[in-house]
This record gives C-alpha cells, sequence and structure tokens, in this order.
C-alpha cells in the first residue's frame, strides 16, 4: 500500500480508529477544525487538540442533484451532531439518496473512503457517515 | 407610530431597473440608469448629492462608484465602494445613511448594480487541478483537494437547503411541499411586478416536479442569476423640509436601518447560521423603529432559495416561533394574506443581482408606502419591512414608513 494522508488536517487517520479532532478553546471549550489565531466565542488565544467522537445524529441533510463537474451526484450532504460535542457536515453514504430514506435525527457513525490519488501514489483519505443501527 | 428622535433619514427617490439578463449594456450603464433614475424620481440631481456609495460585489475593485461619476457627474464628493457579500446593496445605503447622520452631507445617492450573466452555481471555490497532482495540505482546514462534493456541499442550494432542513429538524417538521409553496406564491407575485426577471406562474405541483437541484430545493425554488441596477437618495430630515410639498409628501420614512454579523454559534462553524444574525438585526430594528412585527403592511425579505424565506418568516418574527409552515400553509405571506411577504417575486422570480437586491428591496417597499405600485400595489400600505442576508454572514434590515415629515 502507498502512503496516505487525510484529506483534511482535522481528520486523524494515524492515532488509532480514524476520527476527527478539533482545537478545543482552553477558556470557553469553543471547537474550531481550522487553524486558529483566537477564539472567536471569547477571545483566548491557547487551544488544546480534542479527540471527538465517531457517532451521532443527523441534524440537518440535503440531497444534492445538480452539482460541480466531476462530483458524482445525487449524493446526501449532512450535517452531523457528534455524540459529546462538536458538529461536522460529511457525505453520508450507503443510503438510498432519497427523502424516504434518509431522516432527520437519524444516527450516523464515521467510516472512511479513498478520496483520491495523486501523481506520486499518495491517496487522500476522506471521511463521510453512514446508518448505524437505531 | 414608530419614536420621533428628530434627526430622521428620508428616502427622497429611488429606482430600479428592468431585472433580467442585459446582454447588451455594461455594469455602467445598468448603474446610470438607476442612479439617474433615483435622482429624476427624487426632482434633484448629482450636484445635490454630498456622498455616493456604489455596491457591486464581483465587481468590487473596479471602483464602480467612480466609473458611473465619470458617466452622470464628477462632482468631488466622497465615493465609498461597498463590498459585503448579499447584503452589499443595503449596506451602500446604509454608507449614505450614516454620512447624513454624521452631519458630513444632507443628500446622498445609494447605488447597487450587478452583472451575473449565466453565473452558474454559486460558492464552489476549492482548489482547480493544474498541472502534476500532489497532495499538499493548504489552507485553514489543511485540504489537500477541493471537497466540494466529499465532504458535503459548500454550493448554496445545497447551504440554504440544508438551513430549511435544519429548521425542520429543530421545529418538528417542515415538508417539501411547505417548502415549494412559497416559490409557488413568489412566482405568482411575480406576474404583477414587469421589473420582474421572470413573471410567470407555477403550480405547486409544477415547483415540486422541476428539477430538483438540493433537495427539497428543485430549480424553481432557486433564485436565478441575473443583471441589474437599483438606486435610493437618501435625505436629512432639516433638508427635506426645505423641499417642495410633492418632494415633502412622495418622501419614505427610514425607520430603523440595522446591519448586523454572525455572533459565535458553535454549529457555524460548518454551516452557515443564517438565523441567528437576522433575529439579531430583526429584533433591533422593531426596537429601533418603534414597529410590532404584526403592524408590517409588507415584507420584502431574503428569498434566496424557498428554503430560506421560509425560515426568515420565524426569524423576522412575522408568524409564532416554530409555525413558519403552518405560516404558509394558511397563506399568510401571499399578497391578500396576513402579512404580505416579496409582493415583487422575490428574489425567486424577480432575480438576485447581488449588489442591486438591498436596494431593490428598498425600492419595491417605497413604491408601495406612495401608493405608486401600480397593478401589484398593497392598498393602504403605511409600514414595511427589508431584509437581505449574505453570507460570511452580513444582514441588514430597514424599517420604512410612510409618514408626514
Amino acid at each position: 500500500m502507498g502512503k496516505q494522508v487525510p484529506i483534511v488536517d482535522y481528520l486523524a487517520i494515524e492515532d488509532g480508529p480514524p476520527h476527527l479532532v478539533a482545537w478545543e478553546s482552553v477558556d470557553s471549550g469553543a471547537l474550531y477544525f481550522d487553524r486558529r489565531n483566537a477564539d472567536a466565542n471569547q477571545g483566548g488565544t491557547e487551544f488544546k487538540r480534542r479527540k471527538l467522537a465517531t457517532t451521532g445524529k443527523v441534524r440537518s441533510f440535503t440531497i444534492v442533484h445538480r452539482t460541480v463537474p466531476g462530483v458524482p451526484a445525487p449524493y446526501v450532504s449532512a450535517l452531523v451532531d457528534l455524540d459529546g460535542g462538536g458538529s461536522v457536515k460529511g457525505n453520508l453514504q450507503n443510503i438510498p439518496p432519497d427523502p424516504e430514506h434518509v431522516k432527520l435525527g437519524m444516527p450516523v457513525h464515521m467510516t472512511t473512503f479513498v478520496a483520491g490519488t495523486d501523481d506520486d501514489g499518495t491517496e487522500a483519505i476522506a471521511f463521510a457517515f453512514e446508518p448505524s443501527e437505531a | 407610530m414608530s419614536k420621533d428622535t428628530g434627526d430622521n433619514v428620508w428616502i427622497l427617490g429611488t429606482y430600479m431597473t428592468k431585472f433580467g439578463r442585459h446582454t447588451d449594456k455594461d455594469l455602467i450603464d445598468l448603474a446610470s440608469e438607476s442612479a439617474m433614475g433615483a435622482l429624476n424620481d427624487g426632482g434633484v440631481t448629482i450636484h445635490d448629492m454630498g456622498v455616493l456609495a456604489a455596491g457591486s460585489l464581483f465587481n468590487s475593485q473596479a471602483g464602480v462608484g467612480q466609473q458611473l461619476q465619470k458617466q452622470i457627474g464628477q462632482t468631488g464628493i466622497p465615493v465609498y465602494n461597498v463590498a459585503n457579500a448579499c447584503a452589499t446593496g443595503a449596506t451602500a445605503l446604509r454608507t449614505v445613511l450614516l454620512t447624513i447622520k454624521a452631519g458630513e452631507a444632507d443628500m446622498g445617492l445609494a447605488v447597487g448594480v450587478e452583472q451575473m450573466g449565466k453565473g452558474g452555481l454559486l460558492g464552489a471555490g476549492g482548489k482547480g487541478d493544474r498541472g502534476r497532482k500532489v497532495y499538499e495540505p493548504s489552507g485553514r482546514y489543511g485540504s489537500v483537494m477541493s471537497v466540494e462534493g466529499l465532504l458535503g456541499t459548500g454550493l448554496m442550494p445545497g447551504v440554504f437547503a440544508q438551513a430549511g432542513m435544519e429548521y425542520a429538524y429543530e421545529n418538528g417538521g417542515v415538508d417539501f411541499e411547505q417548502f415549494a409553496k412559497v416559490a409557488e406564491k413568489n412566482h405568482a407575485h411575480s406576474t404583477l411586478n414587469p421589473l420582474a426577471h421572470y413573471q410567470k406562474q407555477f403550480s405547486l405541483e409544477e415547483v415540486m416536479d422541476a428539477e430538483m437541484m438540493s433537495y427539497p430545493n428543485t430549480l424553481l425554488m432557486c433564485c436565478p442569476n441575473t443583471d441589474g441596477s437599483a438606486a435610493v437618495v437618501l435625505v436629512s430630515e432639516e433638508k427635506l423640509r426645505t423641499l417642495s410639498k410633492e418632494q415633502q409628501q412622495r418622501a419614505i420614512k427610514v425607520s430603523a436601518s440595522v446591519l448586523t454579523s454572525d455572533p459565535w454559534t458553535e454549529r457555524a462553524q460548518v454551516q452557515p447560521d443564517v438565523n441567528t444574525l437576522t433575529r439579531n438585526a430583526a429584533t433591533q430594528a422593531y426596537e429601533q423603529s418603534g414597529v410590532d412585527p404584526q403592524d408590517l403592511d409588507l415584507v420584502e425579505l431574503h428569498d434566496c432559495f424557498a428554503t430560506a424565506e421560509l425560515i426568515h418568516y420565524d426569524n423576522l418574527q412575522l408568524c409564532a416561533p416554530g409555525e413558519a409552515g403552518k405560516f404558509i400553509d394558511e397563506r399568510g405571506p401571499w399578497r391578500d394574506g396576513k402579512i404580505p411577504v416579496n409582493v415583487s417575486g422575490g428574489l425567486i422570480s424577480k432575480g438576485h443581482p447581488i449588489g442591486a437586491t438591498g436596494l431593490a428591496n428598498v425600492y419595491e417597499v417605497s413604491t408601495h408606502l406612495r401608493g405608486e405600485a401600480g397593478d401589484r400595489q398593497i392598498e393602504g400600505a403605511k409600514v414595511g419591512l427589508t431584509h437581505v442576508i449574505g453570507l460570511g454572514s452580513a444582514c441588514a434590515v430597514h424599517v420604512l414608513e410612510k409618514a408626514g415629515v
């Protein structure tokens, strides 16, 4: 197997089972996925890394039919509230992309997939969510 | 009705161009038409203006204000070129209003203009694949490729679909049909507005059966890319008193002018929160104007997508909390309903030339308050509200009133 890199730096793929990791403001507890200058909530500049849960609930979703070239459609984009804190956006996989199957509030868990391979043979690993047994 | 602070700012003139595809005109043709139209409507000239603010999001570095001056009148006044997402036009209006309030000018012109062409889907951004492909983390998320479609969607129809579905989740369900009813209404309203990009009525079934863009938004529930311009002339109360009787009688009072941005909310880190800043703007606007939402005779709100309009019924307090679905079911926002919303046809039918939108809705409400809206006139309209929101985010709310100076 060639080298693998995460599609974004808030996806940890080498520290045990894949999971998301956030910057947590030491002062306010606010969570962020992006590189920070300061906490937009209370203004503190001290952060620590926090590992987030791989399970959660679908807070909202849309089923994307028309999209940009190169993106297979239809697919489900979902906002997921992770158990124990943190909200994230990702695709919902292993479920028919229609409103009869995708339900608000449905429990989901994180999974990973290969999003692409570069010219050096390095694979980009992305995360998605799939339905959990209720 | 409203508090009299003594230093009110009034709308003296308004104008909007026909919205649509103007392939035979350039940006400055459109801006010139609306600027001269608003000046003429107010019975004044560019030489009476003490300040000019020009809003154009996609041409924010082009000096649109100065280019406009070079066509319609170079008088040496301060010019502000404004860009503030979909609140660009409204921000231009506020720039002029604040200048008048600060006493630096007694009259000013706000112009908004955009040529969207066939812009396609907005919001994709991301990284292009050029040359040899080697994954290198970049940007604040350390991404190695464009994440659109891989980590959910950031395209506008999807972002606003998710906003609508989030409302559904939090309020015990709003269904596809209720969202579609919003577009059915706005398309019906547009048939009375000759300035709208599209003036075609569609049945609820046609709206629901149209091409699905991003569930629950079908093509007929999304605003089109539109070219157009709108302009407003503002005047201080003191100056207005020196103008003619007719100018005074047609002047519309700006009873509230509010601009907000996002306060910090945790979930907005991944999905824009279009609600909190709108709620904050509405609360401030009602407080500033002393107007109760139930007293509004008409509202022009930011229906970039049908899902957006529905949640703003709640955000702007047009309905009871959580009852936006019920409000549309009961035809509350139809032109013969409890609070007519988007009688112009809204962004969905009238179109959304981004820089012009926030001034076009001021044109619409003012025209009704003056009793000059022709076939689409809301009879006896005395007070109205305009609302725009641009992602990032910026929200502007204005309360306008027919009043004696």
